[in-house]
């Protein structure tokens, strides 16, 4: 083979490596959206359910616009993995087809509710029901969607299986997924007690909201702990692959020292401080997550390949669509959508 | 539906007159709803193709993928917009406001181009090699833009107007046979009915190139449509009628003789292909097939007429868009335009089977390995059902409070 080949391959490789690059950048990208804003609507189902009445109209006015803007990063998601990772796409959705299912029923309902509280004509008895709803699928949704990503990571998920079990029930139905979903349900809460106290007026509501985080903020701690224990339980070295990476690790340091930082800005009231502070913890989890996992996506049990980026990537040409739909697709959106923030969540902020 | 809103609001700023405000607002609300309904059906959709169709997925994602990533697109920009237009009335300035409407309508026309797009390549698979059961020389652009996708997304957008046009004129025309005087739905009915009107003259044309496509490239399905059983020159045109697949013919029909090789090949005398040309295990269900079609063009053809009428009052004579007699029969085309629609929707699916990608993957290959996949089916079913009773039950709400929220729906003082 002469050189000029041998070149011609290797800026092939290359070429489809930055593909793939860009489109795991798009996807990773549409996750953390979709957890910083559509996690903080599940979150804000979730503090109506432990607040009581009196917060709802709060909760309602500030998700309400921004509301399906929110939830559209998980389509793009769906959309990548089935575009440009089509084996995963399968993969998750024949093994965890049960836990999907649920979450989808969770996100219909839930979407539902919300849009009825909001625009039924009549105030009458049927809108408890909504707001019970509502309050109820804002747990149990985010909970599987936990599951979900805990499934993906534990490797549990075998081509082979035995019975039914195995096949269906096996790679979800465990301590460590439902750690996961548990903890995953936490941390958005968290994030929503915090970016709600700023869209409050009253005092008395800021302080309650307030509180919430505090607590939550201590009981993602622990919750995150038992996802440790709970891996090592069913047989995961969760800790010694973080102890592996000192990207992760670093990832840990950072959220862990973010939590001073959260707490003198919620003890002083700095609201837009406090906003950032419980958002940059949220990306360093999910980058340590996301670190001590790549390449892998989905990983399988022992004897069988792991999905990874690289082994279950689309051909060339569609990942070049793709790269190009995400791009162009940004330009376009990401206007409009700063426009949309700018215009209701702008301005808002009033503490003290 | 965003169309008309927009439409209203843009008379309300150009002429000032409360009504058109009251219009614009009180659509939204119905455009809010459904778009909320439809934003959770589309994430479960996006679901469910895995969750019942994994090997389809595996094998088609990469393929059709595109037109799915540009309707994301399209429908990210909707949903940020339409949250701008519905909680942007006191924040924006008037022509701005006015513009976010319009952009919910057109990326919504858009954004359902792109996802027929992707159904069009089921019909008309393009853009890869199928070699030993697996896609190579996979090309995204020519799978978007296959030869079924133009002709299949013309006929759906029309008939997303059609069908939208005439519930609206409908159901103010309903609410005017009680209150005839009532300038709020007067200027309901008129905005919808005109839209709905222009796009139904316009379907039938779009039908027809439907047709010839669909006989150009599948003639099981054309023939399933047709209940036509044997190939032969100069076709009758089957109106109506009980196809019996045993014995291959069709009861209590109408003929029209060598009519159907007109519309499918432009020719009297020209061929056209029957089910006895196709293999048996390929043929396509042909009671369910014929019947929906036939529902589809009677439908169609209803609104056609309506629609034309109320274009001769419009030009002629307003007066008699409000007789009694015409808002009954605008009433009764309502459920009309949807029927037409799911009607529609029905042929082209079922009339592809037994193939899920024509001529490549059968349907039966496709399905999810999960024993007691059935549930599923049910469990999703009965979602859509919930949602379907859940819209129509507070539309009916949005209806019935119509008067008390907006002054000019009410019509004591308020004749033009």
């Amino acid at each position: 083979m002469n050189q000029q080949t041998q070149l011609g391959i290797r800026n092939e490789e290359l070429r489809i490596y930055m593909l793939i690059e860009t489109v795991i950048f798009f996807l990773g990208l549409s996750i953390l959206f979709y957890v910083l804003f559509g996690g903080a609507d599940f979150g804000a189902g979730v503090l109506e359910l432990l607040s009581g009445e009196h917060e709802q109209k709060t909760t309602a006015d500030a998700i309400g616009p921004v509301w399906e803007a929110n939830h559209v990063w998980l389509i793009l998601v769906v959309v990548i993995l089935f575009m440009a990772f089509p084996k995963v796409y399968a993969s998750l959705s024949i093994h965890l087809h049960i836990p999907l299912l649920i979450m989808l029923i969770g996100i219909v309902l839930r979407g539902t509710a919300f849009t009825f509280m909001h625009y039924d004509a009549i105030r009458d008895r049927s809108n408890i029901i909504y707001s019970r709803v509502f309050k109820i699928s804002s747990v149990f949704t985010p909970l599987l969607l936990g599951v979900v990503a805990g499934a993906a990571t534990l490797g549990r998920i075998t081509p082979e299986p035995a019975d039914y079990y195995e096949a269906f029930i096996a790679p979800w139905f465990n301590v460590f997924s439902f750690s996961v979903g548990l903890f995953t349900v936490t941390l958005f809460t968290f994030l929503s007690a915090v970016y709600l106290i700023g869209e409050n007026r009253d005092p008395r509501q800021q302080a309650t909201f307030t509180i919430f985080a505090r607590r939550l903020n201590i009981a993602a701690v622990i919750i995150g702990s038992l996802v440790f224990f709970s891996a090592e339980f069913e047989g995961l070295p969760l800790l010694s692959h973080f102890a592996e990476s000192w990207f992760a690790v670093g990832m840990v340091v950072v959220a862990t020292l973010l939590l001073p930082a959260i707490w003198w800005a919620l003890i002083y009231a700095r609201v837009w401080w406090s906003r950032l502070f419980a958002a940059m913890q949220v990306v360093a989890i999910l980058l340590a997550w996301f670190w001590v996992q790549h390449p892998v996506m989905v990983n399988r049990q022992e004897g069988f390949a792991d999905l990874t980026f690289y082994n279950t990537a689309a051909p060339e040409a569609t990942l070049t669509q793709l790269v190009w739909a995400l791009i162009v697709g940004s330009c376009i959106i990401l206007p409009f959508l700063f426009y949309l923030m700018k215009t209701f969540k702008g301005g808002r902020v009033s503490v003290k | 539906m965003p169309f008309l809103m927009a439409i209203a609001e843009y008379k309300w700023i150009k002429s000032g007159r409360r009504v058109y405000l009251d219009l614009a607002k009180a659509w939204s609300k119905g455009v809010a709803i459904f778009f909320a309904t439809g934003a959770v059906s589309g994430t479960v959709l996006s679901f469910e193709l895995g969750l019942l169709w994994p090997t389809f997925m595996e094998h088609a994602g990469p393929i059709f993928g595109m037109p799915f990533s540009w309707e994301g697109t399209a429908f990210f920009v909707e949903a940020i917009v339409l949250g701008l237009f519905l909680y942007g009335w006191d924040k924006l300035r008037p022509w701005v406001h006015w513009g976010t409407g319009l952009v919910v309508g057109i990326s919504g026309v858009a954004s359902g181009i792109f996802v027929v797009a992707a159904n069009a390549w089921m019909n008309s698979p393009a853009g890869f090699d199928w070699i030993n059961g697996q896609a190579i020389n996979i090309d995204p652009v020519a799978a978007m833009f296959n030869d079924a996708w133009a002709t299949q997304a013309i006929h759906m957008t029309l008939a997303a107007f059609v069908a939208t046009g005439f519930a609206v004129a409908g159901l103010h025309a309903i609410l005017l046979l009680n209150d005839r005087k009532n300038v709020f739905h007067r200027k309901a009915l008129q905005i919808a009915l005109t839209v709905g009107a222009v796009a139904a003259i316009l379907q039938p044309i779009s039908g027809d190139y439907s047709a010839k496509d669909v006989a150009e490239r599948q003639p099981a399905k054309l023939a399933a449509m047709e209940s036509h059983f044997k190939t032969e020159k100069s076709a009758d045109l089957i109106i109506g009628g009980i196809p019996d697949e045993e014995n291959e013919k069709v009861n209590y029909a109408i003929r029209i003789p060598g009519m159907l090789s007109f519309l499918a090949h432009g020719d009297f005398s020209a061929e056209v292909t029957g089910l006895d040309r196709i293999p048996e295990e390929e043929h396509p269900p042909v009671l369910v097939t014929h019947i929906a079609f036939q529902l589809m063009v009677a439908a169609g053809f209803a609104m056609m007429v309506v629609g034309l009428f109320y274009l001769y009052f419009y030009w002629r004579n307003r007066a008699m868009i409000f007789r009694r007699w015409f808002l009954w029969l605008v009433g009764v085309c309502t459920p009309l335009g949807f029927l037409a629609v799911e009607a529609g929707w029905t042929v082209t699916e079922v009339g592809r089977q037994p193939w899920i990608i024509y001529g490549i993957m059968k349907t039966e290959d496709a399905v999810s390995p999960m024993p007691g996949l059935q549930y599923t089916l049910y469990l999703i079913a009965a979602l859509y059902l919930l949602l379907t009773a859940l819209v129509s039950w507070l539309m009916y709400r949005q209806i019935i409070t119509l008067a008390d929220r907006y002054e000019s729906a009410n019509s004591i003082g308020n004749s033009e």
